[in-house]
């Protein structure tokens, strides 16, 4: 099963209300996986500014000293904003790939969550309503977000294996289905440099994307491509910096709605995820297409 | 009129409340408001009532049902009409993956587009969609017919043994073993009397017949490649 449900803003007064929108939207779909959760939310552009969100299981003794440590290595000055098992470092762009490999010299056991310009990603094992309140998702405000809740059948129920998942700046995949030749692209993304950290195969899916747009595709064109090269049930909703898409393989036994108003484009495994999205009732409403890209951008 | 707010009472007390009403009830017209996109709305129903559903469900609406006349103002979710006996399913919106599957009797309507396997394992329900209908439709559907008024995706009929297609749009491809046939007498008799049902002004001619080759009813080596 898996529940996928995901939020692209078009009207910026809707922005403040973005986490708790996306919230709402998880909840309702907890009984489709109750393994773990994650949201992942795009927040404001800062120009210039950068952030990293990481975990940690222990995050009252790892995180206390490590704005002074990157300080000591890297003469960076970082603020952290702690939030449950998470907390979000904020810095300088240019500083992202430094301070992330500094803290992976400094604790191995910290875990890197998303980096890029405006994401941000919080997911733990546990129910929707218990990881959005632990990390107080509704206060979110953002441009777009998409929220995953998990029934683990590919790799092991753990934080690593929660969606979303993030092999690139500012990219996340969440994943309904099951990969068949995850094993085989894995190993080739790995020698092609790709950072994969886990078992998972979703994780594989969101590093083909990264790979993808690293060899210049757009996000639409690398979904496109997906379609050729995996090989599984997926539905698939990723997000950018500034874009939205989503894709389904050409069976499309995975369940999805989109509706799409003047003011957003939504998305939900079930209609029942969309019901109290605003003016729900003259949305346009349909079953996205087998084998299908469908692309926003903002 | 007796109305039930979903929301307010929850599915259990609803479809109870259905259950329990008999085959000579005064209580014939329901009304069912804020569906919400709820699962299994009025499944298992075995009265000659008449339901109407304010909005969009979820899964298996209206599945199993026997002689209710069960009306949907919105689109439904996967399922609907899922193994029906017999009655009247008509959804007003779309209705998403395998509508009618397995359906033994009756008649399902959908008025806008049907998505992938739409009469999967059919096994003598009727159903007419105004739209269009997705890939696998009538993967190996035993009886009844399928009437599409709009186009058909991949594989139509794939496996089929006796149900009978008929579509007036274009088809995508048609799958092992089914294939055009002759429209006969008889079938514009059928197609006729299910169009008007269905409150539609397309006429049969409009519309081909597809069925089954009866290729591979048996094993046969020589067809290896089709199975």
């Amino acid at each position: 099963m898996c529940g996928i449900v995901g939020l692209f803003l078009k009207d910026k007064k809707l922005e403040p209300d973005l986490g708790t929108m996306l919230t709402d939207m998880l909840i309702t779909m907890t009984d489709r996986g109750p393994d773990s959760a994650g949201i992942a939310i795009y927040g404001q552009d800062i120009e210039k500014r950068g952030k990293l969100t990481i975990q940690s299981d222990d995050p009252k003794l790892d995180f206390v000293t490590l704005q002074d440590k990157l300080l000591a290595a890297l003469g960076c000055t970082v603020s952290l904003n702690i939030k449950d098992t998470h907390a979000v470092l904020h810095m300088p762009a240019a500083a992202i790939a430094a301070v992330r490999n500094e803290i992976t010299e400094i604790d191995p056991t910290i875990r890197i969550m998303s980096s890029g310009d405006t994401i941000e990603i919080y997911k733990e094992v546990g129910l929707p309503r218990d990881v959005a309140k632990r990390f107080e998702i509704r206060k979110m405000a953002g441009s777009h977000g998409i929220g995953h809740t998990r029934m683990a059948t590919e790799s092991a129920v753990t934080t690593m294996g929660a969606h979303p998942f993030s092999t690139g700046d500012d990219q996340c995949l969440v994943h309904n289905g099951s990969l068949s030749n995850h094993n085989s692209l894995r190993r080739k993304l790995v020698r092609e440099g790709m950072r994969i950290e886990t078992d998972n195969d979703s994780e594989v899916a969101a590093a083909y994307l990264t790979y993808k747009i690293q060899q210049g595709s757009s996000l639409g064109e690398a979904l496109e491509s997906s379609l050729k090269d995996l090989d599984g049930f997926f539905t698939f909703v990723v997000g950018t910096k500034d874009g939205f898409g989503v894709v389904r393989d050409p069976i499309a036994c995975k369940p999805a709605v989109m509706a799409e108003t003047d003011q957003y484009v939504a998305f939900g495994s079930e209609y029942r995820a969309l019901v109290n999205l605003p003016n729900i009732d003259n949305a346009l409403v349909w079953e996205p297409e087998p084998a299908t890209v469908y692309f926003w951008k903002h | 009129m007796q109305t039930f707010d979903l929301e307010a009472k929850g599915l259990r007390a609803l479809n109870e409340t259905l259950h329990a009403q008999a085959n000579e009830t005064n209580q014939t017209h329901w009304q069912i408001i804020n569906p919400r996109g709820s699962h299994a709305i009025a499944v298992g129903l075995d009265a000659p009532i008449e339901v109407i559903i304010k909005g969009s469900t979820g899964y298996y609406c209206g599945g199993m049902n026997k002689q209710a006349t069960i009306n949907v103002h919105g689109s439904v979710g996967p399922g609907v009409g899922e193994n029906m006996m017999s009655g009247t399913i008509i959804i007003d919106g779309d209705a998403s993956q395998y509508a009618g599957a397995t359906g033994n009797g009756g008649l399902l309507i959908i008025k806008g587009n049907a998505s992938s396997r739409c009469g999967i394992s059919m096994k003598g329900i009727d159903i007419v969609v105004h739209g269009n209908i997705g890939h696998m439709s009538a993967f190996m559907a035993q009886s009844g017919n399928l009437v599409v008024l709009g186009d058909a995706g991949e594989a139509l009929g794939d496996s089929l043994y006796e149900a009978t297609i008929f579509v007036r749009g274009s088809v995508k491809s048609l799958g092992a073993d089914c294939i055009e046939k002759e429209m006969r007498t008889e079938h514009i008799k059928i197609l006729k009397e299910l169009l008007e049902k269905a409150g539609t002004t397309c006429v049969p001619e409009e519309f081909k017949r597809y069925g089954s080759a009866r290729l591979l009813y048996n094993f046969n080596i020589d067809n290896a490649q089709a199975y």
